[in-house]
């Protein structure tokens, strides 16, 4: 569309024009720190909320062959597992919350239940990944063990090392979420979150957390994951 | 409004024949032309003698203006698709003094796209940078290889977390832009001016000894030449890479049938890094251009209207 002007109606369309651009002032918002940091949680939260549609309980992460496994003294952990934190010689895991039969759980405890062997992929936030071989109790047999309220909302786990970390339920029930006592057919070195760990395939490194001493089954969380509080997504699919 | 009516010059041709190369019947081609970004100047409209254009500069008629007089059949030529030049008025392809020509080049919501969108890429790349210091390989961690030492000064988001806020932030807007920019130039037809097709192959060569090699300016037929258009539809298709890497690299377990499309998460990683360097790439290029072909041009992405287009 060609067309004449005058100059003072030039200036009215062009006017016109530049005002339809105007809710793009609206990203001044990300300049300035109080509303950037909110938006940018929105932003998170509407990812993490976009997951849980994704999210299939059935569907089930790629296993692999032993040949494709990463050797274990290459599965590296960070440094803040290097402190390794001391493990009561008498562990055990001590359940609370929505649970009909709480208390403390022992390792042999665990060990009664199926054994499940997977290689699954440890996918780490920081963009590597490996496939290893994890070995342990299914969390949903161990919920249905302790008699969980599978209504409730959330499995929140405490750690020997101030490490805190919550699962959403769909994903505490999922048929790989596993409560890992064993790496390579080993019980649990150290650095890897002796005596036990989670191990879940849906979800990213950091969400399986090391050294665990103790779980709760409950609607509310005070405080949601060690990571999550600090920047990263909590619900952290795969 | 479809392409065609857009870009249909109105006095181009007038007295002239056609200029070589212009293929009769082919709407995209029926004109010298908008070439928003290079210059089909009156040397291609040949011995037409383009009307005489009011300086922008010159000082406003203050009675017409004020009284908006506008020359008349503004627009009418427009509306006929195939109107034989020797309707269309003389009046409208002469300007009256103290009035200019302007042509209507962007939409309302090209423009809204065009502009979020690049504020958006530019989110995701200095963001996207900060997320691959975190580890700058590709593969397993082990042997850890760093491909490339990208300064952190230079990225956004402060550290990793950070950096994937804003990416899972603006990955949304990214994305919206580009769908509803993609779903525009369908609906409205005027993809058909940008899309590269076999026909503009023998035409790309041409263009790349002019702006390369100080070749000769080859002819143009239509609104975007060859290179332009390769330029802007390759530039869809890196967004769109980028969008369905990044989705499997974002889940590359709940959607395992995509990742295994790619190649696996590793290569998944790979082709999303392979489509930020085609927006690298774009990008100094674009801008460049932009700036050879000046301020009018620059502004019709802004206010729609190009002034005194070069194209007359």
């Amino acid at each position: 569309m060609q067309r004449q002007f005058a100059n003072q109606e030039f200036k009215r369309v062009s006017r016109r024009q530049i005002l339809k651009l105007t809710p793009l002032v609206a990203l001044g918002a990300f300049a300035i720190p109080p509303s950037r940091d909110y938006l940018l949680d929105r932003g998170v939260a509407f990812t993490d909320w976009a997951a849980t549609k994704l999210f299939r309980t059935g569907h089930l992460a790629p296993t692999y062959p032993d040949s494709a496994l990463t050797p274990l003294n290459r599965f590296p952990y960070n440094s803040y597992d290097t402190d390794k934190p001391e493990i009561d010689p008498d562990w055990s895991l001590e359940v609370s919350g929505l649970v009909r039969r709480p208390g403390n759980y022992s390792l042999d405890d665990l060990r009664k239940l199926p054994k499940i062997s997977q290689n699954t992929r440890h996918v780490c936030i920081e963009g590597w990944d490996l496939v290893a071989s994890f070995a342990g109790a299914r969390l949903s047999d161990f919920l249905n063990l302790i008699g969980a309220d599978t209504n409730a909302r959330f499995v929140y786990v405490e750690c020997a090392d101030d490490y805190y970390e919550s699962l959403d339920m769909e994903a505490a029930m999922h048929p790989q979420s596993l409560l890992c006592y064993e790496m390579y057919g080993k019980p649990l070195q150290a650095g890897h979150g002796a005596p036990l760990r989670f191990s879940l395939p849906t979800k990213i490194g950091y969400k399986s957390a090391k050294y665990l001493t103790s779980l709760k089954v409950t609607n509310v969380l005070t405080q949601r994951s060690y990571w999550g509080d600090q920047g990263y997504s909590t619900y952290a699919d795969i | 409004m479809s392409a065609d009516e857009q870009h249909r010059p109105i006095s181009a041709g007038k007295a002239s024949p056609e200029p070589a190369g212009l293929q009769p019947g082919d709407t995209a081609a029926s004109g010298t032309g908008n070439a928003p970004s290079d210059a089909a100047t009156s040397e291609q409209v040949g011995a037409a003698a383009p009307p005489p254009m009011a300086s922008p500069a010159a000082p406003a008629d203050q009675e017409s203006a004020g009284s908006g007089t506008v020359a008349g059949a503004v627009g009418l030529p427009s509306l006929i698709p195939e109107a034989p030049a020797s309707i269309i008025p003389a009046a409208a392809a002469t300007p009256a003094s103290g009035t200019f020509v302007a042509a209507y080049e962007h939409s309302a919501v090209v423009r809204f796209c065009h502009w979020l969108n690049a504020f958006a890429l530019l989110v995701m790349m200095l963001s996207g940078w900060r997320i691959f210091i975190a580890f700058p390989s590709f593969g397993p961690r082990i042997p850890e290889h760093k491909l490339l030492n990208i300064p952190e000064s230079i990225t956004l988001g402060g550290w990793l977390g950070g950096a994937l806020q804003w990416h899972y932030t603006f990955m949304w807007v990214f994305t919206a832009t580009g769908l509803i920019y993609v779903g525009y130039l369908i609906a409205s037809g005027e993809y058909k001016t940008m899309l590269f097709r076999p026909r503009d192959i023998p035409g790309a060569w041409p263009m790349v000894r002019h702006y390369f090699f100080f070749g000769p300016k080859p002819k143009q037929t239509e609104a975007y030449n060859p290179l332009q258009k390769l330029a802007y539809t390759s530039i869809v298709l890196c967004g769109a890479l980028s969008v369905l890497t990044g989705i499997v690299i974002l889940r590359p377990v709940q959607l395992s049938g995509l990742a295994w499309l790619m190649g696996g998460f590793h290569l998944a990683r790979v082709w999303h890094f392979v489509a930020m360097c085609g927006f690298v790439a774009f990008i100094p290029g674009h801008l460049l251009m932009v700036t050879l072909h000046g301020w009018e041009n620059f502004m019709s992405m802004v206010r729609g209207w190009k002034k005194n287009p070069d194209y007359f």
